[in-house]
């Protein structure tokens, strides 16, 4: 589904996929583009995709090299019939996973990055923000909104790792903030699907406080006593596993994710020596104490569902 | 050990003290020509220090000679008790912390702390805390709190430390827990960059009521360094990544994304320690006089608020 491209510039022993240093130019395409039709009363609901896996077309899974269709695959949840491995996906295809019949509203659709900064490297930063809206069909880096699941008014914000490797800026911190308080104004549990390489450089000093904003809004909900479930898949690190990633009440994954602080490659690069087999894994995590429980995609929309029903 | 733009105010300095020494020495009437080399000493120091690239900021920030945490503590504290451990598995000595009495009144001091020569650099680990090193900090925050004491971190960090124990005990669940129950303590908490403000690792002590930095201090969400490498993909633009980062004092004041600057001696804090220790420590005495005027829930709401503020977008 997304192939490697040249932001991603090492491979990491032991584990696929290959990891993407945070952080970096923008990820491969994402081929399935955003259609919106937009509704009455604001509310703005994903029609199917036009280039939605149409018959006919195959997908290969990239670790155990089996084909199968394409359709068959999006109805195991994007993951692999054979093997299980879980390909990395974006909002529109969580929302479909999570939302009964992919009805929701989304929040704060419209919302784009500012340049506070003035930021240009190799090339400005709204160049850059220009380019991955173009090539991933999305405003920034996080979409949210709110539904019902299996019948269970939630609020849910997915990061896509397509824009700018799913990091962290002003955006980012905003909606996600303003999704915690949607939920503590509705009481509605708030799920969080995290995916990302950290903090935006591009915004420096703005994007590190997003940290800040979003824990001081996590602590403000925590005091609500609404239900707060953060999902960590390949990968979370950085910035975002530093703040809201790591705040849930509880605090799940998907299978065989990458999930740390630091990337494999600064560690390597600080240690000098290689890393473990199976280091900063889902599974890895989930041993040393720092995770609830890992849950396949196919399972977690009911098993979800039920926790929350168990909490009212 | 002198930085590049150090070297020709050392040189007058030189110049000075020779011209001193042989007036000592000599009968030869050197006093005109004194005055005039100080004047100019003074000119050129103050031409320097107010055109300081963003790059030699974060080289002042990390002066071999610059004052760390527990000098301040030292020099600030009539009293000072220091606390170890996190009550868990070790003490982190990247992470210093205790109560200490300045002027009368009862501190609690938290923060990283840096070593001077090689053995005591890697003891310190650089001034890199693991996870231990974060809820030591949280532990002795919430110490603080059921006493009923301000409590001031002094940030100067490169970084969290990034390591295959740090992840195993988790670095960034530690961080994350420290930035959000900071924002539930009950006590005035004023946070100051002293030397460098590196990202997470920062962030993790510096969540607090009054953000303060000193002048010749960086802080942001990467090294100049680090962002080179991975925008640029080399080191050698550090110095266009610190003008990108705008990482100084005077920029993250102007962005409102910290509250105050303090002021360093001309030639920055280790030129002249003793007055930078007197300067934070009536900064420190002031800022904690007016938060204590507050009410718990006040001064709660107006940390969780401010940093709500904190973001630029476009709707
Ligand atoms: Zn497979």
């Amino acid at each position: 589904m997304h192939q490697t491209s040249h932001s991603i510039r090492f491979l990491y022993k032991g584990r696929y996929p290959p990891v993407l240093v945070p952080l970096t130019t923008c990820y491969p395409k994402n081929k399935h583009m955003a259609w919106y039709k937009r509704e009455k009363k604001g509310i703005i609901t994903p029609t199917s995709a036009k280039k939605e896996t149409p018959e006919g077309h195959w997908y290969k899974c990239p670790k155990c090299k089996n084909v199968m269709n394409s359709r068959d695959h999006k109805q195991n949840a994007y993951t692999c019939i054979e093997c299980n491995f879980h390909a990395r996906i974006g909002s529109k295809e969580y929302f479909e996973v999570f939302f009964d019949k992919n009805e929701f509203t989304e929040l704060d659709a419209n919302m784009m990055s500012g340049d506070p900064l003035n930021f240009s490297d190799t090339k400005t930063y709204p160049t850059r923000i220009q380019q991955s809206q173009y090539k991933s069909g999305l405003k920034d880096a996080v979409r949210t909104g709110h539904g019902k699941m299996k019948g269970e008014n939630i609020v849910l914000a997915v990061m896509d790792f397509g824009f700018i490797g799913g990091s962290m800026g002003s955006v980012v911190g905003e909606k996600i903030s303003r999704a915690i308080d949607f939920a503590r104004e509705k009481k509605y549990p708030l799920i969080v699907v995290s995916k990302s390489g950290g903090a935006r450089m591009m915004e420096a000093g703005y994007s590190l406080m997003q940290m800040a904003k979003t824990s001081a809004k996590l602590a403000l909900l925590a005091e609500a006593k609404v239900p707060y479930i953060s999902l960590l898949t390949d990968p979370t690190t950085g910035g975002v596993s530093a703040s809201f990633s790591m705040l849930g009440d509880f605090n799940i994954a998907e299978p065989e994710a990458l999930i740390g602080f630091a990337g494999p490659r600064i560690i390597r690069e600080t240690i000098g020596r290689d890393l473990p087999e199976g280091f900063q894994t889902s599974e890895y995590l989930l041993e040393h104490g720092f995770l609830d429980f890992i849950i396949d995609r196919t399972e977690m929309k009911n098993k979800l569902a039920g926790l929350i029903k168990m909490l009212k | 050990m002198l930085l590049d733009f150090e070297k020709p105010i050392a040189e007058l300095e030189q110049k000075l003290d020779d011209m001193k020494q042989l007036a000592v020495e000599s009968d030869a009437n050197v006093a005109d020509a004194i005055k005039v080399l100080e004047q100019n000493i003074l000119k050129v120091k103050k031409e320097t220090y107010t055109n300081l690239t963003r790059w030699q900021r974060v080289q002042l920030s990390r002066h071999q000679n610059r004052p760390y945490t527990l000098d301040y503590i030292h020099e600030m504290c009539d009293n000072f008790v220091e606390l170890h451990g996190d009550r868990n598995i070790a003490d982190d000595k990247a992470m210093v912390g205790g109560f200490g009495d300045v002027n009368g009144q009862t501190v609690m001091f938290i923060g990283q702390q840096k070593g001077r020569n090689t053995k005591q650099r890697q003891y310190r680990n650089f001034g890199m805390a693991n996870p231990e090193g974060y809820r030591k900090a949280l532990r002795l925050m919430r110490l603080a709190e059921k006493f009923d004491k301000p409590i001031v971190t002094l940030i100067d960090t490169p970084g969290a430390f990034p390591g295959i124990e740090a992840e195993e005990r988790g670095q960034a669940e530690a961080i994350a827990r420290n930035i959000k129950e900071m924002f539930t303590l009950k006590v005035p908490v004023i946070c100051i960059v002293i030397g460098e403000g590196a990202s997470g690792g920062a962030l993790g002590i510096a969540v607090g009521d009054k953000v303060m930095m000193l002048e010749n201090t960086w802080y942001s969400v990467i090294s100049p360094e680090n962002c080179s490498t991975i925008l640029w993909r080399s080191w050698d633009y550090k110095e266009q990544a610190a003008e990108a980062l705008k990482l100084t004092a005077d920029d993250m004041k102007g962005f409102k994304l910290i509250d105050e600057i303090i002021p360093e001696p001309l030639g920055g804090a280790h030129a002249n320690p003793k007055s930078t220790y007197e300067t934070v420590k009536q900064v420190i005495l002031k800022e904690i006089k007016a938060l204590q005027k507050l009410s718990t829930e006040e001064l709660v709401n107006r940390r969780i608020e401010k940093f709500s503020g904190m973001g630029e977008v476009q709707e």
